[in-house]
């Protein structure tokens, strides 16, 4: 019996700490309804607020600006009647080489952004001084693709997310900087790495990799926002047993690529996430991986709490010319019609019914030479002389995409989608190549095409009923900059030769640039604090902000 | 190394200050030498004559270099024929290495990883890609048959190569600079280029050898006043023109101030063809430029 009173004693003392926990929870849950409902600024963002993000067009909570991925801003103040006045306010230098290629978040007056080799900073957006700054000391051995970069942050809470280029998904305290939590996806030394801006849906923080030039097997992730935990992986493709399986060819799918590397949409009213994904492995040959290769180069409809697939759409079946879909899934209403538009790096403007996945019609932006035929649905085709070969093969569009993943922009106004085109023609050329693990695996090569005129881009808007063409503002040289639009009637774009341009959304006429000294490499967004608007972009090293004097 | 018969630690002909320095000396020299022989390692490509890892070599090639440097390594629009003997950057294993590594400052070439589009490469592939240049490399350095003094006249005379070109610091602006051209461009290149000079610029692939590429398109504008000025555009975006014209004179222009602008991919470098410069006198003027590349 001594025993048990001894156990009783303990049990006591057991609860009283429970209650003493339970109280303190208490309180806390008190105190942070208390902060909940102050109206003050630097309230917390709330899952609620991102799906309100309508109602506070003053702050950009998340990469695209709104859920539906659409890149439009309702501020008005900037409009086509005085745009020409524009002046930089400010600019914040990360003193980093590179890309800089990040969309920042505000939030109730403060920016978030992210800068080369995984920076991460939180500045005064009236003054553009630092609050905190933030860089990740990340491995030597890392070798991402395509540049040292990310795209930008997510929000929630107290926190801030992002993606890192080891492959790690981590959490910042909002206030200070601090590492929160910090959590490897996966061993980035198989050739992963993130770039995206994460995707914040209720509680849940959404992430893809990147590495379709190593051989990876893709995957989209759910991570706790409080804890980091994962809640489910979707592989973007299949392992054995699972639908789409079959159409790899024998152990192919082990590196079969289909990245998920741009951040996707959501939309509400039918609990669902759009995801995009990139090329098979090896991407410029497709000998040794017969078959469609699902669910690269595709639209894949995902419950967002159990990552569960809905449907998918592919865009380039069995691509072996680095067709990466991914592209921001826009999601646009039109009366009853719940649509998904998608200008695609293949040169085909896609609408698609996403409320099932199947296709409107498919209608060519950009020169197309890779197919020549549609299937009975309206979905464009491979042509079967359009594989790469050893000595080489001219297809339209090159590697690099009549688009890539620059932010396209939706007008609700004008009703037109805007996006950036780039017009060249590459050879092909294919190399067979043993697979390492970690190792660049194209098992191919491409050229600038020797015959034809020198490449060139523009910003095209588009009407999405028919596919076809407004107005397009040409580029002297292809950029790799998003498009804006906002409700003063105005798109805003950046050029390769380093103007910021403000164009009249109607018409496509110029209204205003800024020479920001480096190539855009960055999709714009606008805020406002103190009832002043801003629009901001990252050029060169460094992220500038423009507004009325 | 040589060491004095002295006994460092009572020696009044060595004060302490020195003995120290001297030690210090000594101490730097070993570690230099260590880290010499830690390099010397890495001087001699691990991989050399290996055929096999020739062939993974020419992978990486085709993934990193060829879209400047061309597929078979035989120069392209962008990037110097690297299968000659000769390399402007330096011939051995360990120039070659650091010449993909870390690039050409000053020139297009830039540092391993470094171009932002596709993927860097290990030491390992680094000393595979040396391997496959060596495979594809000519023996020894093309003799050039023709005369380089009679070349020399003739660029600067005759052919009038020099009232556009220069060459070490003599000659005009209009066109490149031409001193180191011939070490990096095959001969088939420097013979198009003379025979029919738009062909290049009427691909839009620009001139590499600056780091601030240069296309040399032929640009005529007309300001508002009614003046023509007719040269190569220097730069330009949508909404400036920088240019020389054929008096070596830069105007700079805003382009919606212009009464016209006309740009064409037509060179403004005469084609020579065989009446204007014979066979013999091309080959004499290349074999001049092979003459100062070699310098």
């Amino acid at each position: 019996m001594k025993r048990e009173s001894m156990d009783g004693a303990i049990e006591e003392r057991f609860l009283a700490s429970l209650g003493m926990i339970a109280g303190i929870g208490a309180t806390f849950v008190l105190l942070t309804i208390a902060a909940c409902a102050a109206p003050s600024a630097g309230a917390q963002v709330t899952p609620q607020r991102l799906l309100d993000s309508a109602k506070e067009p003053q702050n950009w909570l998340m990469y695209s600006g709104d859920y539906a991925g659409r890149r439009f801003s309702t501020l008005e103040q900037i409009n086509t009647s005085n745009a020409a006045m524009l002046v930089p306010k400010w600019v914040y230098q990360t003193m980093a080489g590179g890309k800089f290629e990040t969309t920042s978040l505000v939030v109730d007056g403060i920016l978030y952004g992210t800068g080369q080799d995984n920076r991460a900073f939180a500045l005064d957006a009236r003054s553009g001084r630092p609050i905190w700054q933030y860089q990740r000391a990340l491995p030597a051995d890392i070798r991402p693709c395509c540049g040292r970069v990310n795209r930008g942050m997510a929000i929630l809470g107290d926190k801030v997310f992002l993606g890192t280029l080891d492959a790690h998904v981590i959490a910042l305290d909002s206030k200070t900087g601090n590492v929160v939590w910090d959590v490897a996806t996966v061993d980035y030394r198989g050739g992963y790495s993130i770039t995206l801006a994460p995707l914040v849906i209720k509680n849940l923080v959404l992430i893809g990799v990147s590495g379709g030039e190593y051989g990876i097997r893709g995957f989209i992730d759910a991570y706790d926002a409080g804890t980091g935990e994962r809640k489910w992986r979707f592989y973007t493709v299949p392992g054995p047993g699972e639908p789409g399986h079959e159409t790899w060819e024998g152990d192919s799918w082990k590196i079969g690529g289909a990245p998920a590397w741009i951040t996707g949409t959501y939309d509400p009213a039918t609990n669902t996430t759009f995801w995009t994904t990139g090329n098979p492995s090896p991407s410029n040959r497709g000998e040794g991986r017969a078959g469609d290769n699902l669910y690269s180069n595709s639209l894949l409809a995902l419950e967002p709490e159990t990552g569960k697939l809905k449907w998918y759409f592919q865009f380039s079946k069995h691509d072996e010319h680095d067709y990466d879909a991914t592209q921001v899934p826009v999601m646009v209403d039109q009366g009853d019609r719940h649509l998904i538009l998608q200008a695609n790096r293949n040169g085909f403007f896609y609408l698609i019914d996403r409320s099932n996945g199947k296709l409107m019609f498919a209608n060519p932006f950009a020169k197309v030479t890779w197919s020549d035929s549609k299937d009975a649905s309206g979905v464009p085709l491979g042509r079967k002389d359009a594989s790469p070969t050893l000595k080489g093969n001219r297809v339209c569009p090159g590697a690099a995409g009549a688009t890539n993943w620059m932010s396209p922009t939706y007008d609700p106004q004008t009703q037109l989608f805007y996006v950036t085109a780039r017009e060249q023609c590459d050879v092909f050329s294919t190399a067979p190549q043993a697979y390492e693990a970690g190792h660049a695996y194209y098992g191919s090569a491409y050229f600038p095409n020797d015959d034809a005129e020198p490449f060139t881009g523009a910003l095209r808007a588009i009407d999405p009923n028919t596919g076809k063409m407004k107005w397009e503002w040409k580029h002297p040289s292809p950029t790799w900059s998003g498009v804006l639009s906002t409700a003063g009637g105005l798109v805003f774009t950046g050029d390769a030769e380093g103007n910021f341009i403000a164009l009249e959304a109607a018409s496509g006429k110029a209204l205003w640039h800024f020479q920001c000294g480096a190539s855009v490499y960055s999709s714009p967004m606008s805020f406002a604090i103190d009832g002043k608007q801003y629009v901001a972009v990252a050029a060169g090293s460094a992220l500038f902000t423009f507004a009325l004097p | 190394m040589y060491m004095p018969r002295t006994n460092f630690r009572r020696s009044k002909f060595w004060p302490r200050r020195w003995r120290l320095r001297f030690l210090f000396g000594c101490a730097v020299a070993v570690g230099c030498a260590a880290a010499t022989v830690a390099l010397r390692a890495q001087d001699k490509n691990p991989f050399a004559g290996n055929a096999k890892d020739a062939k993974l070599g020419e992978s990486q090639f085709r993934a990193n270099c060829a879209f400047c440097h061309g597929l078979g390594a035989r120069g392209g629009g962008r990037g110097p024929d690297l299968s000659r003997a000769q390399k402007r950057h330096g011939n051995s294993d360990a120039d070659l290495f650091r010449t993909i590594n870390e690039g050409v400052p000053g020139t297009a070439m830039p540092h391993n990883g470094a171009t932002q589009q596709g993927v860097g490469m290990t030491e390992e592939e680094i000393w595979q890609v040396i391997s496959y240049i060596r495979s594809v490399q000519v023996k020894a350095p093309a003799q050039p048959a023709g005369n380089a003094a009679h070349g020399k006249e003739l660029f600067n005379g005759s052919a009038a190569c020099s009232t556009c070109h220069m060459i070490q610091g003599k000659g005009g602006r209009l066109g490149p600079d031409l001193s180191t051209t011939a070490s990096a461009r095959s001969t088939d290149y420097l013979v198009e280029s003379v025979r029919s000079p738009s062909r290049r610029l009427a691909q839009g692939i620009s001139e590499a050898m600056k780091e601030f590429s240069q296309e040399y398109e032929t640009v005529t504008v007309v300001t508002a006043d009614g003046t023509k000025f007719m040269g190569v555009v220097l730069n330009e975006d949508h909404f400036t023109l920088q240019m020389m014209d054929t008096r070596e004179q830069l105007h700079l222009f805003e382009k919606d101030k212009l009464r016209s602008l006309e740009k064409s991919r037509e060179s403004l470098m005469p084609a020579h063809d065989q009446k204007t410069l014979s066979d013999k006198d091309l080959e004499d003027v290349i074999a001049y430029l092979l003459a100062v590349g070699a310098q």
